[in-house]
């Protein structure tokens, strides 16, 4: 057995420090490198051009209703479940297998790497839900065409529709990311975040009393509802809701808590 | 070079490492040598920096483990249980470390080749026998050319031909002025392989010897003794040629000096000897060792 390992000149690059760059391009091949990220966004533009042709040819026989990009973009509500579970795994999957022992041993602050996955969580569920929103909408528009409901970008709201249904989607994708960095487990973040995401709606509007009620507007769920509708509701079940654009800083800023926390905790535990 | 300074790890009420300090030296290879349960992960683990200590420090070439600026070029570490990712192919691995560490992807390739699994490297990590993933764990630790390198129970679940392999790869890599750490809780293997040992038992340091002082003295006899004051009988044995290791439950093992010598000694500075047991050979002294060691933790 003859081993030849010589220091080589290729090995390093010159630069000062291993640092988010470096653990950037880490994290994108381990991000590509799982067949889970396929399959998430194949189950992404199947959820979200199925459910928008379903529920966009119903509308074809139907007389004209009030908010088609609502129906148009309604595979959305599911979409943003795939990539919360997609934000979860890619780093509670880590703990799970232990390859999170490689990781922080190559990047010994792990804030650095938890900053790494969240520019790939947050950049992938960014340009996936851009290309997404905008393609089903030409979808929808493409089935609609010549129908009593219409849509066109030239519509007041629907341009708003189609670029903060992107964003919700990266965010939801953080707050999965961000649970995960907390909680760790798999099964546990998975039930948080479902909870957080749809249980909680439903326990909030069973309860009664006015504090509940006005608890409900701040869940991700109704927030969401108005960011993918083109004329806001006020209110929804007697409940007052955000605008779509304090919504949308409300959730990120979610995700922006839930990450600090975790970049936090991340340094503080053991690995 | 590494230095473990007064190291103690508590989780919960365990105390898993308990004032542990050594050094491991370049140029040759350090067995560090434990039953279960001894504490050698966790010790390696806070090498790494994965583990923080409840006290004592870690230093790797003078600096901190976090403050390294490449780390992975400055140590490679084989982590216990395989810490790898089983839905990715080998290199795929082995190419985000190498992101990591600023490492090129021909230097991939050439840790792939040099532990057999160029062939292999497409294939899915879940899908590897223990042999292979043990190789696989190697090449990661090895990516970055570092001159340090941890390897944590390295020939476990290997075949001989594995083992010879992993044992002729040590050796070969201190040759080259690496500073080398590999645990095991295998007295034999680490005879072999290894050129100093540092024995712990319940979190603690039961002694750093060289190899050669271990064999030399493994066919000899040895015994165990117990005297009303230890720290005063110790020195006085070492310095009539004797090698002593000291039990977590304050017991003795001395070798390399007759049971007479020890006796006179012992006489001599008016220190009452409680116990002298033949014990017969080094080997067995250290199954003594561990024994006791065990049945320390578990009271
Ligand atoms: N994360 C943890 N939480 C709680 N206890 C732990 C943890 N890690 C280790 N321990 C305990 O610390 C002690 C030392 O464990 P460690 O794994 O370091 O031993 P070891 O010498 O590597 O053993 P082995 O030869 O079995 O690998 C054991 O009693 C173990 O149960
Ligand atoms: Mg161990």
């Amino acid at each position: 057995m003859t081993t030849t390992l010589l220091i080589r000149d290729d090995v390093t690059e010159s630069n000062s420090r291993a640092g988010l760059r470096c653990a950037l391009r880490g994290e994108w091949t381990k991000f590509w490198s799982l067949r889970s990220a396929g399959w998430s966004v194949f189950a992404l533009a199947l959820v979200t051009y199925g459910l928008c042709y379903l529920s966009t040819n119903a509308l074809r026989s139907q007389a004209r209703i009030d908010d088609p990009i609502m129906r148009v973009l309604v595979g959305f509500n599911f979409g943003q479940f795939v990539m919360g579970v997609l934000g979860v795994l890619f780093l509670s999957s880590e703990y799970s297998t232990g390859q999170i022992r490689s990781t922080v041993a190559a990047m010994p602050r792990p804030g650095i790497v938890l900053g790494a996955k969240a520019i790939v969580v947050g950049g992938v569920g960014l340009a996936l839900g851009e290309v997404l929103s905008f393609s089903t909408y030409f979808l929808g528009r493409f089935i609609l065409a010549g129908h009593a409901s219409q849509i066109s970008i030239s519509q007041p709201g629907i341009l708003r529709v189609l670029i903060e249904s992107g964003i919700d989607l990266a965010i939801v994708g953080l707050i999965g990311l961000g649970i995960a960095s907390i909680v760790r487990s798999s099964a546990a973040s998975l039930s948080i975040f479902t909870s957080v995401m749809l249980v909680l709606t439903v326990v909030l509007f069973a309860m009664p009393g006015v504090i509940v009620h006005d608890m409900s507007r701040y869940l991700p769920a109704n927030i969401s509802s108005t960011i993918f509708a083109s004329t806001t509701p006020s209110q929804l079940q007697g409940t007052p809701l955000f605008s779509p654009l304090i919504g949308l800083l409300i959730i990120a800023l979610y995700a922006v808590v839930l990450l600090a926390v975790g970049g936090w905790m991340m340094t503080r535990r053991d690995t | 070079m590494i230095k473990v300074r007064g190291l103690t790890k508590r989780f919960g009420d365990v105390v898993a490492v308990d004032d542990l300090s050594f050094d491991v030296a370049p140029g040759q290879v350090t067995g560090f040598l434990g039953p279960n349960g001894s504490g050698k992960s966790t010790t390696m683990s806070m090498i790494m920096g994965l583990n923080h200590p409840n006290s004592g420090s870690v230093t790797i070439s003078g600096k901190k483990y976090k403050d390294l600026r490449w780390p992975m070029r400055e140590v490679g570490g084989l982590l216990e249980a395989r810490a790898i990712h089983p839905g990715r192919s080998a290199y795929a691995h082995l190419w985000s470390l190498a992101q990591y560490g600023g490492i090129t992807k021909s230097r991939v390739d050439e840790v792939l080749e040099l532990v057999g699994l160029t062939s292999v490297a497409k294939r899915r990590v879940g899908k590897f026998s223990l042999g292979m993933g043990q190789r696989l764990g190697i090449a990661g630790a090895l990516l970055g050319d570092p001159a340090v390198i941890l390897l944590d129970e390295p020939v476990n679940g290997l075949d001989p031909e594995g083992i010879r392999w992993t044992r002729s790869l040590c050796r070969d890599l201190a040759a080259e002025g690496r500073t080398v750490l590999i645990s095991s809780h295998l007295m034999a293997e680490m005879a072999r392989t290894a050129d100093q040992l540092v024995l712990i038992g319940k979190g603690r340091l039961i002694a750093e010897l060289s190899v050669d002082d271990f064999v030399a003295c493994s066919s000899k006899q040895s015994f165990k003794v117990r005297a009303a004051n230890l720290d005063l009988l110790i020195p006085a044995l070492e310095d009539a040629g004797a090698l002593t290791l000291r039990e977590p439950n304050s017991c003795l093992t001395v070798m390399n000096l007759s049971a007479e010598a020890i006796g006179e000694l012992a006489l001599e500075q008016q220190n009452a000897l409680y116990e002298l047991t033949d014990l017969s050979s080094l080997e067995d002294a250290f199954m003594e060792l561990t024994e006791g060691a065990v049945e320390y933790r578990a009271s």
